[in-house]
Formats: C-alpha cells, sequence, structure tokens
C-alpha cells in the first residue's frame, strides 16, 4: 500500500542509489505509522460499504417478497365489502334461514316465545362472554338478549354469523334437547340467543351489520 | 462407517464416470458397502419402509394429480369420478389415501424405535432433529391431500384448521385470511392447497436425503445402544445383509398395506367424506384423519382459560408445544445410557407414553358436549398432561434417580447375552 503523498518522492527522479536508500529508510518509518492509519480508515469505510449494501439488498429482497406473499390475500371482489338482502317473511316461527354472506353462513332465526324467555332467564353472570359482540352497537355493549336480538319489537329475530367461536365450525341449531346451538367440533354449546354457555369457545357468535328495510325484507352487510 | 477404498470401478464407462461424475462410487458407499450394526432387529426396517412408502406416493399421487380438477365445483366429483370410472382408478385412488395411512404407521413406529433406543442421543441429533421436520412436512402435506377430496369433513378439518390460526391476537384474523385468499374456504383455498400438496413432497424428498445423509455421517444406532468398536466384527455391509432383511420386512409389511387396499380401503376414512364439501354446514361427528387424533385430542382437552389466556388460544398453544417438543427431546433427556432396554425406569414410562398416545387417539375420535363425555375430556386432560409429563419431567429428571443395568462392553458381547434370552426387547 503506498500513500498518495509518496508520488513527491518518487517524481524527483534520478538521485543516486544511496539517496534513494536514505529515503526510503526514512519514508519506511514513518509508512508503518500511515498505513495502519489507512487500514483502520479503509476498514471502516469496507465495513460501512458491506453494511450499506447489505441493507439495500434486503431491502430488495423485501420489496420483491411482499408482491409474492401479498397475491395470496383475498382478490378485490371478495374485499369489496359485500351486502346482501334477504326476504325474511317466509320465515316461519321457530325456524331459521341459513345464508352465505362474504362466503359465512349466517343464520337468520325467527325465535319462538320459549326461546326468547329461555335466553332472557340466563342472567349475565351465568355468561362466559359478556361482551355483545354485536357489530351494529357500541363495542362495550353487555351481552343482554336486547343487545342480541334485532331490537324492540323485533324480538324474535336472531340474526348471527353461524361460526363457532372457537375454532370456526358450524353449530347445530335448534335440537330438542338442547334449544340453542351445539358445535359439533369441540363441543360448546351456546344459548337461544347465540351466546356461549360451555365449552371451548371464548365469544358468542357473532352479530353482523345488518338493516331491516321492511318488516319482511333485512340487508346484511 | 464405511470402507471408502472399497469402490474399483470395473468397465471403462465406470471408469470414466468415476473421474468425472462418481455418482456409483457414491452409491456403493452409501448403500453397499454401508456397514449396518449386525444387532438391528426389525424394528430398524422401517427407514426401508418409509423410503417405499415415499416413492409409492409421489407416484400414485402423480397419477391422481392428472385426474383431478382443483374446482370447487369439480374437485369432489374428479376424484369420485377417476376412482369409479377411471382407467384403474380403483387401483390408484385407494393406494394413495390407504398409502398414506400407512407412510404414518410406519413413521410412528419409526419414531417411537428411535424414542425407545435412544437413536437420538449423541452425536444423531440431527438425525431426530431432521427428522421432525420429515414428520411435519409429511403432516402438512397429508392435511392438504384430505382438503383435496372435498368431502365434508375435508372442508371441516380445513375450516378447523384456518380456525387455530384465527385464535391468535391480533394477526389471527388477516393471517387466516391471507391463508384462505377469502373470508372463509373456497376457489382460492383449493387451488392453493393443490399446489402445496404437489409441491411439498419436493421437500421431502430433500430432508429424507439429509436425514439419510445425517445417519451415515456417524453410523445407525443399535438396540444395544452402544458404539461400535470393532467395524469387522460387529457390523456388517447393507448389501445383502440390510438389504434381504428389509425386503423381508418390506414384504410383510406390504401383506398387511394390501389386505387395507383391496379389501377395506375406506376402513380409516371416514364415511361423511363421501359427501360433497358445503361450508354453511359442519358434520356432526368431525374428527381428523387418525394420524392427527391424539394432537387433536390435546387440542380440545383445554377448554378451560389459562391465566389470560382464553380457552381456545391455550389450546392451539398446547397443540403447537406438544409438536415443538419433540425437537428438543435430544437435549430434554438428559440419561448417558441410550437404549431403553438398560433402563428400567424409563422402559415403564415410555410404554406408558406409548399408551397415552393410544388413548388420547381414542379420545379424540369420541365426540365431546353431549351426555357422559365429560369424562372423555376429563381423561384427555389427564392424557394431554401426561404427554407433556414425560418430556419435561421424566427426560430430564428420571435419570437421577434411574439405576440403569449393567451396559454390555460390546455389541458382541450384547448378542451373546440377547442369545441367553437376557432381553428381548
Amino acid at each position: 500500500m503506498i500513500p498518495k503523498n509518496s508520488r513527491a518522492f518518487s517524481e524527483k527522479g534520478d538521485t543516486d542509489l544511496s539517496q534513494k536508500n536514505t529515503i526510503k529508510q526514512e519514508f519506511g518509518a514513518a509508512s508503518g505509522v500511515r498505513e495502519s492509519v489507512n487500514q483502520h480508515k479503509n476498514r471502516s469505510r469496507r465495513d460501512f460499504l458491506t453494511l450499506a449494501t447489505g441493507i439495500t439488498g434486503c431491502c430488495g429482497a423485501a420489496a420483491v417478497a411482499w408482491p409474492f406473499i401479498a397475491q395470496m390475500r383475498p382478490d378485490a371482489a371478495s374485499q369489496a365489502a359485500q351486502t346482501l338482502e334477504v326476504d325474511i317473511s317466509e320465515i316461519e316461527t321457530g325456524t331459521s334461514l341459513i345464508v352465505a354472506w362474504r362466503g359465512k353462513p349466517v343464520v337468520i332465526r325467527n325465535r319462538t316465545m320459549q326461546e326468547i324467555e329461555a335466553a332472557r332467564a340466563i342472567s349475565l353472570e351465568m355468561l362466559k362472554d359478556k361482551q355483545a359482540r354485536n357489530a351494529n352497537l357500541e363495542l362495550d355493549q353487555l351481552a343482554h338478549d336486547e343487545a342480541r336480538c334485532a331490537g324492540e319489537g323485533r324480538e324474535n329475530w336472531l340474526i348471527m354469523v353461524n361460526l363457532c367461536t372457537h375454532l370456526g365450525c358450524v353449530p347445530i341449531g335448534g335440537g330438542a334437547d338442547n334449544p340453542g346451538w351445539f358445535c359439533p367440533c369441540h363441543g360448546s354449546t351456546y344459548d337461544t340467543a347465540g351466546r356461549v354457555l360451555t365449552g371451548p369457545a371464548g365469544q358468542n357468535m357473532a352479530i353482523p351489520p345488518y338493516k331491516f328495510i321492511t318488516d319482511g325484507r333485512v340487508k346484511i352487510g | 462407517m464405511m470402507d471408502r477404498q472399497s469402490y474399483q470401478p470395473q468397465s471403462r464407462f465406470a471408469q470414466f464416470m468415476d473421474k468425472r461424475l462418481p455418482l456409483m462410487r457414491f452409491f456403493h458407499n452409501h448403500i453397499l458397502s454401508f456397514r449396518v450394526p449386525r444387532n438391528l432387529n426389525y424394528f430398524y426396517t422401517f427407514g426401508g419402509i418409509l423410503s417405499l412408502m415415499l416413492i409409492s406416493q409421489l407416484l400414485t399421487g402423480l397419477v391422481l394429480a392428472m385426474h383431478y380438477v382443483p374446482d370447487v365445483n369439480l374437485a369432489f366429483s374428479s376424484r369420485e369420478h377417476f376412482s369409479r370410472d377411471g382407467q384403474f382408478g380403483w387401483l390408484f385412488a385407494p393406494w394413495h389415501s390407504v398409502g398414506a395411512s400407512f407412510f404414518f404407521i410406519a413413521a410412528y413406529i419409526h419414531m417411537a424405535r428411535g424414542l425407545y433406543y435412544g437413536s437420538y442421543k449423541c452425536p444423531r441429533e440431527m438425525v431426530w432433529i431432521i427428522g421432525m421436520f420429515i414428520y411435519l412436512v409429511m403432516m402438512a402435506t397429508a392435511f392438504f391431500g384430505y382438503v383435496l377430496l372435498w368431502g365434508q369433513m375435508s372442508s371441516s378439518a380445513a375450516s378447523v384448521l384456518i380456525g387455530l390460526f384465527r385464535t391468535l391476537p391480533l394477526i389471527g384474523d388477516s393471517l387466516a385470511q391471507w391463508l384462505l385468499g377469502g373470508e372463509a374456504i373456497g376457489q382460492p383455498t383449493l387451488n392453493r392447497f393443490y399446489v402445496l400438496h404437489y409441491m411439498l413432497p419436493s421437500f421431502l424428498i430433500i430432508l429424507v436425503f439429509l436425514h439419510i445423509w445425517a445417519v451415515h455421517q456417524e453410523g445407525q444406532n443399535n438396540p444395544a445402544g452402544v458404539d461400535v468398536r470393532h467395524q469387522q466384527t460387529e457390523t456388517v455391509p447393507f448389501a445383502p445383509f440390510a438389504i434381504i432383511k428389509d425386503l423381508f420386512a418390506i414384504s410383510v409389511f406390504l401383506l398387511f398395506f394390501a389386505w387395507f387396499l383391496f379389501y377395506m380401503p375406506d376402513y380409516m376414512g371416514n364415511p361423511d367424506n363421501f359427501i360433497a364439501a358445503d361450508p354453511l354446514k359442519t358434520s356432526a361427528h368431525i374428527m381428523p384423519e387418525w394420524y392427527f387424533l391424539p394432537f387433536y385430542a390435546m387440542l380440545r382437552a383445554i377448554d378451560f382459560d389459562i391465566g389470560f389466556l382464553d380457552g381456545a388460544l391455550a389450546g392451539v398453544l398446547v397443540l403447537i408445544s406438544s409438536l415443538v417438543v419433540l425437537f428438543f427431546v435430544p437435549w430434554l433427556d438428559q440419561s448417558p445410557v441410550r437404549s431403553g432396554r438398560y433402563r428400567p425406569l424409563y422402559k415403564f414410562f415410555y410404554w406408558l407414553f406409548i399408551a397415552d398416545i393410544v388413548l388420547l387417539g381414542w379420545l379424540g375420535s369420541r365426540s365431546l358436549g353431549q351426555e357422559g363425555s365429560s369424562v372423555f375430556l376429563l381423561w384427555s386432560q389427564i392424557g394431554t398432561a401426561y404427554y407433556f409429563f414425560f418430556f419435561l419431567i421424566i427426560m430430564p429428571f428420571l435419570p437421577k434417580f434411574e439405576k440403569n443395568r449393567p451396559l454390555p462392553d460390546s455389541i458382541t458381547q450384547e448378542m451373546t447375552q440377547v442369545r441367553r434370552g437376557f432381553s428381548l426387547w
């Protein structure tokens, strides 16, 4: 490694050999120090370059990786909020209709008086999840039956996403001995307002956003 | 563990190749002249059986892929059509699904053998760890394949598995959406599962290659668990000794396989999977394929909150831990004695562990939430507790109290002991 100012010496041109040697010796003593300083400088510069190249490379790799990862997300059509209008005038008391909304089963149940009374007989203390989980109400609304059904005057209507909040199986509704819902996967039970009573599920079944257009038509989503 | 000098290329072609790409030398060193301990028993033939099953799955899978349509409306019927009307569909469709079951039977025996004879202990830790990766990839592949059938159980299996991810806090929902490619199981899900089911076996091949490489580095363990002292008297070359023994074991294994394949192809399947998938319904008694049942039982054993974790998430974490703990077995087991044959207490807990797995598997097939099923739940919890007790307490702490039987000085001595009926296992 020749320091830049060494040119000053070499450009002096022809001098006799002994002189050259003395110059070399003089210079030699200084060059040890200079070289180590330069090496140090070089190392930190090289470190910086390595680091900068590495970071740029990582950013590039991440930028390339992102499309590969993101392409697996739902496409634009299914991402667009879907709404669904359902005619519910044909649903008789004590029966329900299951419709597919965003690929999920939504149950629309016309509850009997007994079912409503059974749900109202359950106090909040008996529930695992005390939140209403109703997308039409405030987040902190408590899980009274009033906050689960379709509101005043429509207490008979229960509209909810029929997916177990444990692992997403479809609970089976309306058995004779269990008038609520029962999840066949891991045995969670829900009452007649879709609130979890027992089993591994931690939340009440979700109530999707919906609006009654007329008494016989409801818009989900 | 091999005689590296034994390969002598004979023909001109062999000599030509040996200088340029010594494939034959590799084959010779790693298969033909690879030396294995002479006291290996029939439990050591399952590596060969597994290799055969992998090839069988690859070939039959290739055939099935040619007749399968990954479309939500056609998937179920295309598979049924092939198995009923396709040329040799009656053979290939059950061959692949029964084959998957027998692949797992062989894998479980192979793993249980490793656990008993301490094949994961120093210096074979990498063999075990790569084996565990193989197991994970096998499970993923089997799961994707099961979903491809697109029956009722298939879609339930997919929704439960995705449900596992949904329980994760914060990222759960978006992760599930990302995996499914939609709000619920649909066309994007089926499409990507098909591709993954076809792609993952390539990883399996690579991992199997690494697994065998790792075994060949130190040579095989043996039922005595003592190191080979003298190559010439205590080991035999793979060809012909191990090959003939493997072939015999393969023949017996294939007898069972053929019995199931030809006489009861659907025995290990679920009748509900002959109903086409309907994501808006879940069958009344859902359960995974038999090879996942113990884990499934552990997942649903946790129906209570653990501290601040709610039951669902805790169940998922237990399921994940039950797999993760397997990776640490080489370091969890603190006993310097490899073979369970010389560890009287370990032997007891080992067989209890095997019984526990079988019990958990049986419990996983019961349906919960009905009259009298709380006893299943209780036993699932006991079984889950023992599963972790075995790995986290027995393995590290038992050696402190256990007095092992005297180890043989060498494989030769061990073999004379066996002949005198000292110990069969």
